[in-house]
Order: structure tokens, then C-alpha cells, then sequence
């Protein structure tokens, strides 16, 4: 099925199902411990051998010399595997370095080998006897240093501009010209990356924990040099990804690696102090905003450049895209320049772009409307667009951000926000509110479904698409049950297998609708092949309590497979809509903090977020999302930093200790709010993401709290204490 | 982590006399710290001798009016008990601003005193350190340094010591009680039981080998108002950038004692006759001779402001 026309009524519509907030299905098998995860596929494959993954201790050299005679003599152990025996392993399309390192030595805690024993302890055990020399080279760390030489990416059109950026920002009476920091961060998703491979002659089966299923397959069967039909994944739960599991990571490789040499399946996953430096991270970036208005206002000039590393051959951190979108103004500039830096490998993290994009931009956006004496809230809304604004012909599909932003000062006492910074006390804390714009552009993806009715009435929905903790299960459910007309109890749903149709996939917000249409084609596929099978004309049948009615006539469904299930397979692929219609997705966030006026930590007090993002499957599993992004984006906004030591070019902080995520007495009441809104351009579905969305200007509406809540304005992310105490009020 | 052998102590003297004959054992209690260790290959001992069955987790008055902490009483437990609570509240409040409640359930009074630093480059051991290589070199110094200490370092080694519970013993005037292979007792001030790194950072306590904690006692109850005052990033569940505990007095005199900024619990008796003048005043003694980074140097400032507070709240 092919979406290029803009939706209208049809059996979602219905909402007997789709758009409640119904617990997820697949909840008490996590509760109760039953969820399948990776590594623990014992019911799936027996006699697992154990492997455990050696990291390289420099961040760029060569591999001199390996010293396995220990290791190898070391108890219980069966196969000990390096690049000098694996044969030969081409990198796979997604990825930037390669997963088994050497001679060459590409980042720090790059993979040089896998340890295979009968059990974990004495595969860690005989992995800390592998000796290993290495020559090391000079590397490039330092972001800063490294800046001036960073060049234009070949991809993604780097630079943009509209009008005459330079003469318009210097003729500006207002102006803004500030820099804007954020720092490396990690995944740090609960369950690490983890992997069971088993060989049966030259077929792997692989139970892992990926978000992209055939992007999976594909770079496993390339990476080892096999054919892809000879690779199943299986990846049916997955303890979190956040873009960290987008791509096939050093685990996979090296548990079919060690399956092979061991000639029986290995299971390996990455201890957590090897997850942050051996995998991928979002790059740290330096951004140069300005702005320009007019007295009232008005923008008239804005221009965002940004600069991010990574290794030779990687990608930079979009930064600058939502500035393309976010706000009018006649006159536009933004640049994305790339530095090489032997850092582990950079790529995407829960939305890439506008995460660290709106970090800064927001802020700037705060400092442009104190400097025209301005409410920050009226400045936007002042600003706000409802065309592309580098292609006014371009509308929008749906942008209700002045809404979001409204809605949301009204529900959260913005009124009662002294304008003035340094202002409000409650006891020891100086408290301030701040506000931020979210936006996230929303992809639509071909994604492809199977539904089965069983002879039972059951309907079985199977697609490679990905369950990260999302809620993918629920919403397909729910999707296949309001359009087969039966209750949520009559759904299986089959998910992250390879053998299933390929998916959209879980990454880029784009899974919940993209994947949900593709569960529509199949569906309507599946409507007409059972009226066919009735007797009963699809074009007017209707599917309503697990009975197919036209007219006078009514059938149970089940009887369209007494003779055996009825299947059918269909896609959903899009045509132009998303050219001719910006879609995005847009919200507003509101924080209220407290600062400690003696120490100047900062917690936050409130949270707030209005999302306008087109139909909402599943409230609750979408609300779950937002608070989850919301959560992270706190994170990003107070204390997480990996560190790079730029002697040695590794992330120092390297375990949970030293990179620190929100707790829960970090997390204060949280409030979400869904606009009422449906998107005809985006899909049948008329939905959008909301998963990235929620940590979308999050890190600046915390600053800008503490910017009111103290009057020091910090552009260098983590806002940490020691960053504010020189600022603070004299003590009593 | 190695392969090691596990046998379970009778006495606490065996205890000490098995541990002291081989160089390659180490007791466990807890094992919050050493088994994460010796999963990283940190630590390396060959033979385990457990002395959770030993009977030291009792809590009872001493002769002259304090408390007597068994070295196995759980940091819960010490954190709970009323005694503690009344008179020593510093301590009951340092222990709970410390770990997660799953680990302060299973964490004991002497564990928590000889748990090890949370340097980032003593954790791993692709990293040149001084305490796990004695010579090796300490890549801490010149590198990562935000979190690490700003006074009494050498050349040889910047790391903290990470515990709350030793920051409030050391304001208290606590003894370490221990027992020695041959069956002697000795008991030693806080104050002289960390050591400064000097040129061997990889001696922290002043334990002999073999020697096993068996309490520790607090002196009589000193009254005041007491406080601990962790600052951290996070809300929870982070070692501190700077604690401060303090006990004040209706007259302004008392005591304070700084965690996170030391390879000890820091604490500088001559500057207290300052603390009446206010925080400025006793943070130049306290805080004389600090060395700093540009990552660091804000602990001394948040030292001082955190006094202040501690300060303030004793006032109120």
C-alpha cells in the first residue's frame, strides 16, 4: 500500500481501541521475570559456552604483539578468537570502526579479542591472561583543538542559507552572538549489549538485542562475509536501546565469531565499564548561535553552525536542523562541520540533532528574550511559523507550538515567574522556571506486516519491528484489533524477527506510526481476503465485535478460517506528502527547579511537558515515553558528562559510578499533556513520534530555570554546581 | 576475577592469624567493595576468609558513658539503632547519605571504613596506579581530577576516600578496635587509622597484615547539634564532592570534618577554636595547603559554603 494521498476516515477512526490507554500486553511477562531477553535464551539453545570480550587499553596504535599462551591454557577454556583469526571481516555499512580491531587500533576498548569457556567466570578470568603490546600512535581528542581544522561532511547538506544571513544580522538593533557546549554522552540503557550465537553448518542464528532488525541481518551477513539469507536475528525484547543497539555491535560479531572456533553457541554480552568507550555515544558539540531582531522582536536574522568529531569515515551530530525549522525569520544560515577525532566511534542517540540541537538553541532563544525585555514564551510565539520557512510554500502538516507553549504556562503558573532572575526564595532555595520549545522532525518509514486469523479468531501480527520498551507490542496490538474488529485478548502479537517482514524498525521516533501503518496494510489486506472467504463485500464490511457485518448480514469472523488460517502481507511506502508538508512534531517544556543557595545544587522541582504529535495510539505507553525522554533529558541538563581524557582519548568515566543518570530523587512530579491532534499527512494511522520528542529541549528548559532561578547562565553542558557557585549569593 | 578459596573464620584471632600466614588472603564481610574488585581484577586474593559468622555485630553501651559498634553490625542497622540516633545523629546521618539501601543492608561497620577509592583511573587497570602497582605512576594526576582530592595529595596519588560513615567517626573521635594475629588488642584514634598517600598510596590504613577490626567505639556522647551534609550531583546514590560533617554548640564552638576532598575523612582540630568566628574563619585552617586543579579547585569554595550552611542550620 502506498500512502500519497492525505488520510481519510477509515477503520482507525473507529477508536474503539487504538488511542486508549490500555497497560501494555506485554507488562506481566515482564513483571513476572518471563520476557526472553538476549543472553538469557537458554530455553531457545542449550549447552551455551561463555564469552567475554577484551578491550584494547590505547586509543589508536597498533596491535605489536598477542600473548595468548595463558589465556589459552587457562581452565576451562575453548576458543580464544582475534583478528589475526577470524578471517577476514569487512565493517559493516553501519558502522564506523571495525568491531574486532587490530593490528590496527581504532578507539579505545575497540574489541581485540573474545574468550570463549564453559562458564562467564572463567572466560573473564582467562580474558585478563591475553597479553597484548601495542604501539601507540598520536591520536586527535580534544574537540576544541581539533575544531579549527574540522571540514563539511560529505552528507546531509551541511550548510544551508536563505537570503543574506551576514547583512541582516549586522544590521540588527538586537542581537545574540553566543556559544553553546554539550559534552559526549552515553546510551547507558539497562540491559548492555548482548548476544547468543549458534551455527548449524554455515546458518547463524543470532538472539540479540538490536532496534533494527534488517539493518542487522544485513551487516552481520557483511561483516562476516556470508550470505544474508544465512543469518536470522531474533530480538524480540530488548532492555532499552536509545539508538545504542540501532546497529550490530562488537557482541554479535564475536559470540558467532566464538560459536564458530568453538564449534558450539556462545553467549557474550559487554560488561558495563567496557559499554561506553567498546560502542557508540553521542558526540559532544560546539555550537555558535546568533540571532538578530528587529525592536519588537521579530527575527530578521538567525544562524546556528555547529561542530562535532568523530573517527575518519564517521558522521557529525545534526545540531543545527531544527533551526532550519523551529522559527520565521527572512535571512538564515546554519553550518555542520566535522573534525576527525580517534574518540570511540560517534552515531545516534535518542534524537539525534535536536537533543544537543535544542540544548543550545534554547537557551539562545532565553537570552534573545531577556535581551528584548521580553516573556521567552512571547518571543516564540512572536517568532512562530507555520511554513517552512526556508520554502514558504511548504506548510506545515500540523504545527501547534504556540499551543503547546500557551497550554502549557497556563497549566504550570508561568505567571507566577519573576521575570527577573535571582528573585524567588523558598527557604535555602532560589527557585526559577524555565521554558523550552520541543521539536522533532517526524519520519515515516516502509514498514511491512503478516496477519494471520487463526481458525481459533486469533489474530497473529508478525513484523521485524522492535519492542525497545516503547510500547511497539501494545499499540500493534491495538492497531490489528481495531481494524479486525476484536478484542485486544484476540491479538498475538510476534515481534524482531528476521524471518518476519522487514519493519521500520525502532529508531528516529519514527517506529509507533511507521510501523502501526504497515499493520494497517496487512490488515485491510487481511479485511478483504476474509470478506472474500464470507462471501461478503470488502468495500462495505464492517469489522466490529469479532464479527463481519454488511447490511442485514453478519458473520463471527472466525468462520473466514474454518478451513484454515487466512494470511496476508502488505507494507505501507510513502510517496510525496513529506515534501510537500513539513511534519514535525512539537511540544513545550516547563521546569520549575530549586537551587540551593549555599551550594548551589540544583533539583528539579517540577516538570511539565504539552506534545502536539498527531494521534496518540496509546496514551499511556506514549505518556511513559515522554516522562522516560523527559527523565533523560534532565540527565543531559545536570550530570551527564563522559569525560575525555585528552592525554590518553578514552571516556575516563567509564562505568555507572562516574557517568551519572537521574535517580529517582532526581525525578520530581512530571506532567504530560497530549493535545488533541491528528496528522492526515503522516500516515492512516495520523500519528507521529512522541519517543524523541519528550527529551527535545528538555536540557534547556532546565537551564533556563537555573539561569532564573540564579541569574548565572551557563552554555557549557552538564550544568553542575561548580559552574554556578562563584555566582551565587554571598553567604549570610 | 580469579579463582580463589573460601573458608569461614572461627575466631577472630584465626581469623587474623590465617589472614597475616598468607600473603594472599583477605577477609570479607560484606563484599560490597572487594567483589566488584576482584571482578575487575583490582584485587586478587587467592583465599577468602569470611568472618561474617564472628559475632561482631552487636551494638552495647561502654564503660564510660559511649557505644561499642561491632565491626559486622550491617550500616542499616547502625544507621537505625536509637542509640545512635540520639546521641550520635552525625553518624546515623552520614550512614544513610551513603550507597543504596540494598547496599547499606549487606555493608559492615569495617567494610565501609576499608572500602577503597572511587578514583576512575584506580578503577581501570589499563591505567597506570599507584595503589594497585606501587611505582607504576598515577595517571590521575593531569587527567580527570574533578572529583578527586584537593588536600593532603602527593605526587604519588590524588585519589579520596569515599566514605560518609569515616567522615562522621572522625568528627566523633571514634577508636578502631582490632585484634592482631598473635591475639593482641589495640585500639586506634580515627584519626591515626587513614593514612595520607605520601609515597605509598597503596597503604591506606594502618592496620599490620592480618589485623582484624572487631569494633569501633565512640566516646561519650558530646551533645551540640549535629549535621551531615553531603553535596553531590545527583540527589542520591553518588559519592560526595564535598560532606561536611559538623556538631555545633549553643556558644558557636564544635567540630567539623570534611569528606571527598582527602585520601581521609579531613579534619584539622587546631582551626575548630575558629569555628565561633564563622566558616570563612575556619575554612583557612581547614583548608590550608590545598592543592587544586582547575577541575577541583571549586570544592574549596563549596567547602566553605557548605560550613556556612552547617553553620546556619545550627543556629536556626
Amino acid at each position: 500500500m502506498k500512502f500519497d494521498t492525505p488520510a481519510t476516515t477509515n477503520p482507525i477512526d473507529q477508536l474503539k481501541v487504538v488511542g486508549k490507554p490500555v497497560d501494555r500486553i506485554d507488562g506481566p511477562m515482564k513483571t513476572t521475570g518471563r520476557a526472553p531477553y538476549a543472553y538469557e535464551r537458554h530455553d531457545a539453545i542449550p549447552d551455551i559456552a561463555y564469552g567475554y570480550v577484551v578491550g584494547a587499553s590505547i586509543a589508536k596504535g597498533r596491535i605489536a604483539s598477542m600473548d595468548l599462551s595463558r589465556a589459552k591454557a587457562a581452565p576451562g577454556v575453548l576458543a580464544i578468537v582475534t583478528a589475526a583469526e577470524a578471517g577476514k571481516l569487512t565493517k559493516g555499512d553501519f558502522n564506523t570502526a571495525m568491531l574486532l580491531g587490530g593490528p590496527e587500533i581504532q578507539h579505545y576498548h575497540q574489541a581485540v579479542a573474545v574468550v570463549v569457556a564453559q562458564t562467564f567466570e572463567q572466560a573473564r578470568a582467562a580474558a585478563n591472561l591475553v597479553k597484548v603490546e601495542y604501539v601507540r600512535s598520536k591520536g586527535s581528542f580534544d574537540l576544541a583543538s581539533a575544531k579549527d581544522g574540522a571540514t563539511k561532511p560529505k552528507d546531509g547538506g551541511p550548510d544551508s542559507a536563505v537570503g543574506d544571513f551576514d547583512a541582516a544580522f549586522a544590521a540588527a538593533p538586537v542581537t545574540l552572538d553566543e556559544t553553546y557546549t554539550t559534552p559526549d554522552h552515553g546510551h547507558a540503557m539497562m540491559e548492555p549489549h548482548a548476544s547468543i550465537a549458534a551455527w548449524k553448518g554455515d546458518k547463524l542464528s543470532l538472539w540479540t538485542s538490536n532496534q533494527m532488525i534488517a539493518w542487522g541481518a544485513g551487516d552481520v551477513a557483511k561483516t562476516l562475509g556470508i550470505p544474508r539469507e544465512n543469518v536470522r536475528l531474533m530480538s524480540p525484547f530488548i532492555g532499552g536501546g536509545f539508538g545504542g543497539k540501532l546497529f550490530v555491535r562488537a557482541e554479535a560479531i564475536l559470540a558467532a565469531l566464538g560459536a564458530k572456533a568453538a564449534g558450539r553457541p556462545v553467549k557474550v554480552a559487554l560488561t558495563r565499564p567496557l559499554m561506553f568507550n567498546n560502542t557508540t555515544h553521542r558526540p559532544a558539540t560546539i555550537q555558535r548561535i546568533r540571532i538578530g531582531t528587529d525592536r519588537d522582536g521579530r527575527i530578521t536574522a538567525i544562524g546556528h553552525e555547529s561542530w562535532s568529531g568523530d573517527l575518519p569515515g564517521g558522521g557529525p551530530e545534526t545540531a543545527v536542523q531544527q533551526t532550519r525549522l523551529l522559527y520565521a525569520g527572512a535571512n538564515r544560515m546554519t553550518r555542520t562541520r566535522l573534525a576527525v577525532l580517534d574518540l570511540p566511534e560517534g552515531n545516534a542517540m535518542r534524537a539525534p540533532g535536536e537533543a544537543p540541537g535544542l540544548m543550545a538553541l534554547e537557551v539562545a532563544v532565553d537570552e534573545m528574550a531577556e535581551k528584548l525585555g521580553m516573556d521567552p514564551i512571547d518571543f516564540r510565539i512572536l517568532n512562530d511559523t507555520q511554513v517552512d520557512p526556508e520554502k514558504p510554500s511548504r506548510p506545515f502538516s500540523q504545527r501547534r507550538l504556540n499551543e503547546c507553549l500557551r497550554t502549557g504556562a497556563d497549566k504550570f503558573g508561568w505567571s507566577r515567574r519573576s521575570r527577573t532572575p535571582g528573585q524567588t526564595r523558598d527557604g535555602r532555595w532560589l527557585v526559577g522556571m524555565g521554558v523550552a520549545a520541543a521539536f522533532r522532525n517526524n519520519l515515516v518509514m516502509k514498514s511491512a506486516a503478516r496477519v494471520r486469523l487463526e481458525t481459533s479468531g486469533v489474530v497473529t501480527v508478525e513484523t521485524d519491528m522492535t519492542d525497545i520498551g516503547t510500547g511497539s507490542y501494545t499499540i500493534i496490538a491495538q492497531t490489528a484489533a481495531e481494524m479486525m474488529g476484536v478484542p485486544l485478548t484476540r491479538v498475538n502479537v510476534r515481534l524482531g524477527d528476521s524471518s518476519f517482514p522487514v519493519s521500520a524498525g525502532s529508531g528516529g521516533q519514527w517506529g509507533a506510526n511507521s510501523s502501526t501503518a504497515g499493520v494497517y496494510a496487512a490488515c485491510m489486506k487481511l479485511r478483504e481476503a476474509v470478506a472474500g472467504k464470507l462471501g461478503l463485500d470488502p468495500a462495505t464490511a464492517e469489522f466490529a465485535d469479532g464479527r463481519v457485518r454488511v447490511g442485514n448480514q453478519s458473520l463471527p469472523l472466525e468462520k473466514a478460517a474454518a478451513q484454515g488460517p487466512v494470511t496476508a502481507e502488505d507494507f505501507m511506502e510513502y510517496g510525496d506528502l513529506t515534501k510537500t508538508h513539513q511534519q514535525s512534531t512539537f511540544g513545550g517544556h516547563f521546569v520549575e527547579v530549586g537551587v540551593d543557595a549555599d551550594t548551589a545544587e540544583i533539583r528539579i522541582r517540577r516538570m511539565l511537558a504539552v506534545c502536539a504529535a498527531g494521534r496518540i495510539l496509546n496514551p499511556k505507553s506514549a505518556r511513559s515515553q515522554v516522562i522516560g525522554a523527559m527523565v533523560m533529558g534532565a540527565g543531559a541538563a545536570l550530570m551527564e558528562e563522559l569525560v575525555v581524557d585528552k592525554r590518553i582519548g578514552f571516556f575516563a568515566n567509564h562505568d555507572l559510578a562516574g557517568y551519572e543518570v537521574p535517580v529517582h530523587a532526581d525525578i520530581p512530579h512530571q506532567e504530560v499533556i497530549f493535545l488533541d491532534e491528528t496528522d492526515p499527512m503522516s500516515s492512516p494511522m495520523k500519528a507521529k513520534g512522541v519517543g524523541e520528542l519528550g527529551i527535545c529541549g528538555v536540557g534547556a528548559a532546565v537551564a533556563n530555570a537555573v539561569y532564573n532561578a540564579t541569574g548565572v547562565r551557563v552554555r557549557e553542558y552538564p550544568v553542575t554546581l561548580d559552574k554556578l557557585l562563584e555566582g551565587m549569593p554571598v553567604l549570610a | 576475577m580469579r579463582a580463589f578459596s573460601y573458608e569461614r573464620a572461627k575466631s577472630p584471632r584465626e581469623a587474623a592469624a590465617a589472614v597475616a600466614a598468607d600473603p594472599t588472603a583477605r577477609f570479607i564481610a560484606g563484599g560490597t567493595n572487594l567483589l566488584d574488585l576482584m571482578k575487575l581484577e583490582i584485587e586478587t586474593p587467592a583465599r577468602l576468609v569470611d568472618v561474617n559468622g564472628l559475632k561482631l555485630d552487636e551494638i552495647a553501651p561502654t564503660k564510660d558513658g559511649g557505644l561499642r559498634i561491632g565491626a559486622l553490625v550491617r550500616n542499616t542497622d547502625m544507621a537505625a539503632d536509637k542509640r545512635v540516633r540520639k546521641d550520635y545523629g552525625v553518624l546515623s546521618r552520614a550512614l544513610l547519605a551513603g550507597a543504596s539501601g540494598q547496599l547499606r543492608n549487606k555493608a559492615t561497620t569495617a567494610g565501609n571504613l576499608l572500602q577503597r577509592t572511587r578514583c576512575p583511573y584506580f578503577y581501570d587497570t589499563n591505567m597506570p596506579c599507584n595503589k594497585r602497582t606501587p611505582g607504576a605512576g598515577c595517571s590521575a594526576i593531569g587527567g580527570f581530577t574533578r572529583t578527586l582530592a584537593v588536600l593532603g595529595a602527593s605526587e604519588a596519588c590524588i585519589a579520596t576516600h569515599p566514605s560518609d560513615m569515616a567522615v562522621a567517626l572522625r568528627l566523633l573521635d571514634a577508636k578502631v578496635e582490632t585484634v592482631t594475629p598473635d591475639g593482641t588488642e589495640r585500639s586506634i584514634p580515627i584519626a591515626d587509622f587513614h593514612r595520607l598517600p605520601g609515597d605509598t598510596p597503596q597503604v591506606e590504613t594502618a592496620l599490620a597484615r592480618g589485623e582484624l577490626i572487631t569494633a569501633v567505639t565512640l566516646p561519650k556522647p558530646i551533645g551540640g547539634t549535629h549535621a551531615y551534609r553531603k553535596v553531590r550531583d545527583r540527589a542520591s546514590y553518588a559519592f560526595a564532592l564535598v560532606s561536611v560533617a559538623s556538631v555545633i554548640h549553643k556558644d558557636g564552638s564544635g567540630r567539623i570534618a570534611l569528606g571527598g576532598v582527602a585520601h581521609k575523612p579531613w579534619r584539622v582540630e587546631a582551626a575548630e577554636s575558629a569555628l565561633p568566628r564563622g566558616a570563612r574563619a575556619i575554612s583557612e585552617g581547614l583548608l590550608a595547603g590545598a592543592r587544586t586543579t582547575s577541575q577541583n579547585a571549586f570544592k574549596l569554595t563549596l567547602a566553605e559554603r557548605a560550613i556556612g550552611a552547617a553553620l546556619a542550620q545550627a543556629r536556626a
